[in-house]
């Protein structure tokens, strides 16, 4: 018993240790002045709505939007048939792809930025384009994690084989029986690296820099002139976060619920 | 025959894209450090050896990346046992919004210990109103504050890994060893430890490279200002006046060199355990 509390104190640590700053960031974007006292000396909307009013910061959420996604559904067409091609048909080079998701480990994204840099920035691509390239590879790591396991836990291959035996064509042992099991995790992967790359900062900071500007460098602009504005994005962006987490996992749920009738 | 020619087309754009944007900039990054506009030299990785302002970057990224993880893993191992008695669904919603922090990393982490422990900070000012001396001379900007942010974007990333981890620790196993006689302690000790250890390995070494590559919040944090070897980095690459995109090539394999050595070095230890099994 005095064992389990020992191991409850580490959870509740984990929890406070976790959501203390995300609390307080987020009491700071309504206080109105909170520089001498321990709890602000009053509540305000100025500076959630002056944020709204600042059409760069609407521009800037446009732009992060489009990039992380874009990245994303470039990974979910082109990164995760190849994996399951491979791990299904040729087991035998999968340990290439782990290679290589070893390698995309081993080089963040500051590495990533000095080749980019030196590769692309004097032939006239758009650093742009580069940056969307290497962000689609930089979350190969989360695509492979997600397929991988999902296709582990279900034992893909059986699965297919039992499939295909009971009378189901290639195709149909594909989308009807293999998809749906493996889709869950599929999603955690997508929602996970969407997550990532909405929080990248280096790539974009060094290598196109403020030419587009996404939420993050937006913050670190407002980082050195006002707290209270820093304060406001922090809080939308993890306000937006979180319902998009939420639906996602709507959405999960119902495509469990639908596969199940 | 046909139909691996046909499955084989499915590989291909992925294939192009890691040579695009992973292979190539990669291969002009060392050639580049090799390189002093007109022919090959060694001197650039010459100045990074004998530099010790960037050999106090690299040691100072390493002490920081290692004990962050460290904490960060002992932090979870317990608090993931302590999660496992709750039901399912329960054990998904806490997952799902420890996935929530893991956004909060980067510049909005650092904005957010700023909040708490800047220089006047929430918990400053408690400390101050407090006299708890000690405390009050705990700087945010300094070895200590940044290790508190390590942490902190390490927790969601160790709890995310470790998570299906124990989840492979099957009911099955624990009542057949409890059958057998076997206490809790004991099941864990000969049979859930051993079974998780390669992955406790993996999962340092995942967190170890995800610090050392860190930049956002320390450059957030410190500006140029403490130094660490993703920060030289950033700073030689993007500077205006002072850029030297060679050396910063140079001081970038290196660092890539050292974060493959430890992935071999988790590799290696993971497949030793394995055989222990």
């Amino acid at each position: 018993m005095k064992k389990k509390g020992f191991v409850d104190l580490f959870f509740v640590f984990l929890l406070l240790y976790l959501f203390l700053p995300i609390l307080a960031t987020m009491f700071y974007a309504f206080a109105t002045n909170w520089n001498k006292t321990v709890l602000p000396e009053g509540l305000t909307f100025k500076w959630i709505a002056t944020l709204f009013q600042d059409s760069r910061f609407i521009e800037a959420f446009g732009r992060s939007v489009l990039l992380s996604g874009g990245a994303v559904l470039l990974a979910l067409l082109f990164i995760v048939p190849a994996i399951f091609v491979i791990v299904l048909y040729f087991p035998k080079y999968e340990k290439w792809i782990q290679a290589a998701v070893v390698m995309v480990y081993a080089f963040p994204g500051v590495i990533l930025a000095v080749g980019l840099i030196r590769a692309y920035a004097h032939i006239g691509v758009p650093m742009i384009a580069a940056v969307l390239g290497a962000y689609v590879i930089s979350i190969l790591p989360y695509i492979y994690q997600g397929t991988r396991n999902s296709l582990r836990n279900v034992n893909a291959r059986q699965l297919l084989d039992a499939a295909e035996l009971s009378g189901a064509s290639k195709a149909q042992a594909f989308s009807k029986v293999l998809l749906p099991a493996v889709y869950p995790g599929l999603f955690a992967g997508a929602l996970l690296s969407f997550s990532v790359l909405f929080g990248e900062f280096v790539l974009i900071n060094l290598v196109v820099g403020s030419r587009f500007e996404t939420v993050q460098i937006y913050l670190m602009k407002k980082l050195s002139t006002s707290g209270h504005i820093a304060s406001s994005v922090v809080f939308v962006y993890l306000v937006l976060m979180g319902i998009l987490t939420f639906i996602i996992s709507m959405l999960t749920k119902r495509s469990k619920g639908a596969q199940k009738v | 025959m046909t139909s691996k020619k046909q499955l084989f087309v499915w590989i291909l754009p992925f294939l192009v894209l890691i040579l695009l944007f992973f292979i190539v900039p990669l291969l002009y990054m060392v050639i580049s450090s090799f390189s002093n506009g007109h022919g090959f030299t060694l001197d650039h990785y010459q100045e990074v050896l004998t530099s010790s302002y960037i050999l106090q970057g690299f040691k100072n990224s390493i002490t920081l990346s290692a004990v962050s993880a460290v904490i960060a893993l002992i932090v979870t191992l317990f608090a993931v046992y302590a999660m496992m008695r709750f039901s399912e669904p329960v054990r998904e919603r806490i997952l799902m919004i420890s996935n929530l922090t893991s956004n909060f990393s980067g510049i909005p982490l650092a904005f957010a210990f700023i909040v708490l422990l800047g220089n006047s900070g929430l918990f400053t000012l408690l400390f101050e109103k407090w006299g708890i001396d000690s405390l009050t001379s705990f700087s945010l900007y300094s070895w200590g504050g940044l290790l508190l942010v390590y942490i902190y974007f390490q927790l969601p990333l160790s709890l995310m890994l470790l998570y299906p981890i124990y989840y492979g620790i099957q009911q099955q196993w624990k009542d057949a060893a409890a059958l057998l006689g076997a206490s809790t302690f004991h099941f864990w000790r000969k049979i859930g430890v051993p079974i998780m250890l390669p992955g406790i390995v993996g999962t340092f070494s995942v967190l170890f490279a995800n610090a050392m590559g860190a930049y956002a919040s320390a450059y957030a944090l410190t500006g140029s200002n403490y130094n660490l070897v993703a920060i030289r980095i950033g700073a030689l690459i993007s500077g205006d006046i002072f850029a030297q995109p060679e050396l910063a090539s140079a001081i970038a394999v290196l660092l890539g060199v050292t974060m493959i050595i430890a992935m071999l070095l988790s590799e290696w230890s993971i497949k030793k355990t394995r055989r222990n099994l």
